[in-house]
């Protein structure tokens, strides 16, 4: 048990420090630091919002991981249910290529996508180009897949007899039993574009368009010694691109569970 | 981002239980399947896939093995086949080589480590009965947290005044962490196994519930205390989970550049923690040889997958 909590207080102190960090007025590393008793203060953050408008760059960041939701939840579900129970053509292949997707590492294909995105399609500065490479992922439609699995037979069978259509059972019967499926699948599908750098962050140049992650790491790398508190500044950008995540990960813990997960490792 | 994906073994249980829905006329069977439906379901994914994934990868190959320079939408231009040139030009290249070197020194302190932690972590978390949920949550904050947002943090913890120096008091390393060659490398390899340790908890934990109990009442039975049914009763039963564990994370290594991007501004000092995802981006954005990037890439696909290979070949030996 001892152990345990001494490996809980090791994951969540730079996330408390991350937030004293940020309301300190001068930067105090000294271990009484860490607790400050005075001098707190939320000049970081207006620091940070005159460089960075943090407002712009938080619905940047909506609209891009919002994006990725939305075309994962529509297609992937499509998908999930083609894979899991429907008797096609090239099914076996699509199963194939879906796992190897999942194995290839994304960053190699930057260059190729970097040519493709913005020079053929001149998609660079757009949401459009940040979403296009993570629009379906791969891993929610493996979760899908995994949980229309999971739905007895007799159910589909039943409505087939009853005369219902392949569409009307997905929509009217698989689609409500997998709702659980849903969240988690939404859950797994935010981590990725909210918090990727590297992909929005070359083909964004245009300040207005960039996501949180992406201003950040450039005032962490261009500008920050200008400010009057440097760390204090880029903490309190930190805990703004944090906040969101944390806060929807805690409150939906319940759906993000190894057995939620273990469905899809179980196979 | 990794994920789960231990099913090429999974069972089809829709098989063959699915009734023919209504006679067809059986040209049309062969042709598109018993449920045709699916492929119109299954096509907008399929298309992704195609133009997301299988073209990019042909085309890095091919940008590799040609002359390839950026040049405006529309223009002609020859792009003469130069064989194994751009893979010469790359691996005479001393950033290179060392950003390969780097990535090796990271996945020989990441990945044992990951594996250890993650696994011991998820065997005790199984066992506890308060705060289950507190630590499970605890555990995968800094994995669904952004690098960016984390780098942040560790950047004021071990610069050269951070508390981890003034801790360590007249014991902190000079040149501190981030500025050292020598450890900069382990420093970068330990944030990642932080970072992504509550993913690979969750994975063990799963795992962990096909241990079937009576091996270890079987064990117990036997005199076997708590270490030693650990070592030969959960270690092998997780056995395919690990294998899963180290491909994951040899992959999220092999991707590593937002670390060395901002923790060590760049790759420094002097290149000691550069990355070849980095130097791709060096070679290949900022200085305009898309070739030669290309060629790093494929060679680090290829060292990923033998590494896969061996692995499994390794892990599941019996």
């Amino acid at each position: 048990m001892g152990f345990l909590l001494l490996g809980a207080f090791v994951f969540l102190f730079p996330f408390y420090y991350m937030v004293i960090g940020s309301l300190q007025k001068t930067p105090d590393t000294s271990i009484a630091g860490a607790i400050p008793t005075h001098g707190l203060t939320l000049d970081n953050y207006s620091q940070i919002n005159e460089r960075v408008d943090l407002a712009r760059s938080l619905v940047n960041s909506g609209i891009f991981t919002g994006g990725v939701i939305l075309f994962t939840v529509v297609f992937g579900v499509l998908a999930g249910y083609a894979l899991a129970r429907l008797h096609f053509r090239g099914r076996s292949t699509l199963f194939a290529l879906m796992l190897l997707v999942m194995m290839v590492p994304f960053q190699l294909l930057i260059i190729p996508l970097y040519v493709m995105v913005v020079r053929s399609y001149g998609l660079a500065d757009s949401y459009m180009g940040m979403i296009l490479p993570f629009a379906i992922n791969s891993t929610a439609v493996f979760v899908f897949r995994q949980f229309f699995l999971s739905l007895p037979e007799d159910l589909f069978a039943a409505a087939r007899i009853d005369g219902a259509g392949e569409l009307r059972i997905l929509w009217s019967i698989a689609l409500p039993l997998v709702r659980p499926a849903l969240v988690t699948a939404a859950l797994l599908t935010f981590i990725g574009p909210w918090n990727e750098f590297l992909w929005p962050f070359l083909i964004t140049k245009d300040q207005d368009l960039q996501p949180l992650a992406v201003s950040l790491a450039n005032y962490i790398s261009n500008i920050a010694g200008r400010a009057a508190n440097p760390f204090g500044a880029i903490l309190a950008g930190a805990v703004v691109l944090a906040a969101p995540a944390v806060a929807l990960f805690v409150a939906f813990q319940k759906h993000f569970t190894s057995s939620e997960l273990g469905s899809g490792v179980k196979g | 981002m990794p994920n789960a994906t231990v099913t090429g073994k999974a069972k089809d249980r829709s098989g063959s239980t699915t009734p023919p829905p209504k006679r067809r006329a059986p040209r049309l069977t062969t042709l598109f399947g018993r449920q045709p439906l699916g492929i119109g379901l299954a096509a907008p994914y399929a298309v992704f896939l195609a133009a997301v994934f299988a073209y990019p990868l042909g085309l890095a190959v091919w940008i590799s093995f040609h002359d390839y320079f950026f040049t405006a939408p529309g223009a002609q231009v020859a792009r003469p086949f130069v064989g194994l040139d751009n893979y010469k030009t790359a691996l005479a290249d001393p950033a290179v080589r060392r950003s390969f070197l780097n990535v090796v020194e990271f996945l020989v302190i990441n990945v044992p480590l990951t594996v250890v932690l993650a696994l011991v972590l998820a065997n005790a978390l199984n066992g506890a009965i308060r705060g289950r949920t507190f630590l499970r949550v605890a555990y995968y904050v800094p994995y669904v947290t952004a690098s960016v947002a984390v780098v942040a943090v560790w950047l004021f913890l071990f610069s050269s005044n951070g508390m981890v120096n003034q801790l360590l008091g007249p014991l902190a390393p000079d040149p501190s962490w981030l500025i050292n060659n020598k450890l900069v490398m382990p420093v970068i390899a330990i944030f990642v196994t932080w970072k992504q340790l509550g993913f690979f908890i969750l994975l063990y934990l799963a795992a962990l519930q096909n241990v079937p109990r009576e091996l270890y009442e079987a064990a117990s039975v036997d005199g076997a205390g708590k270490f030693r049914s650990f070592m030969n009763v959960t270690v092998p039963g997780v056995r395919p989970a690990t294998t899963l564990v180290v491909i994951l994370a040899t992959i999220t290594g092999a991707n590593l550049f937002t670390e060395p991007y901002l923790l060590t501004s760049g790759g420094g000092p002097n290149g000691a923690s550069a990355s070849p995802v980095l130097v791709m981006y060096q070679k290949g954005i900022e200085q305009g040889n898309p070739d030669v990037a290309s060629a790093i890439g494929v060679i680090l696909v290829i060292g990923v997958l033998v590494i896969s290979l061996i692995n499994r070949r390794l892990l599941e030996r019996d």
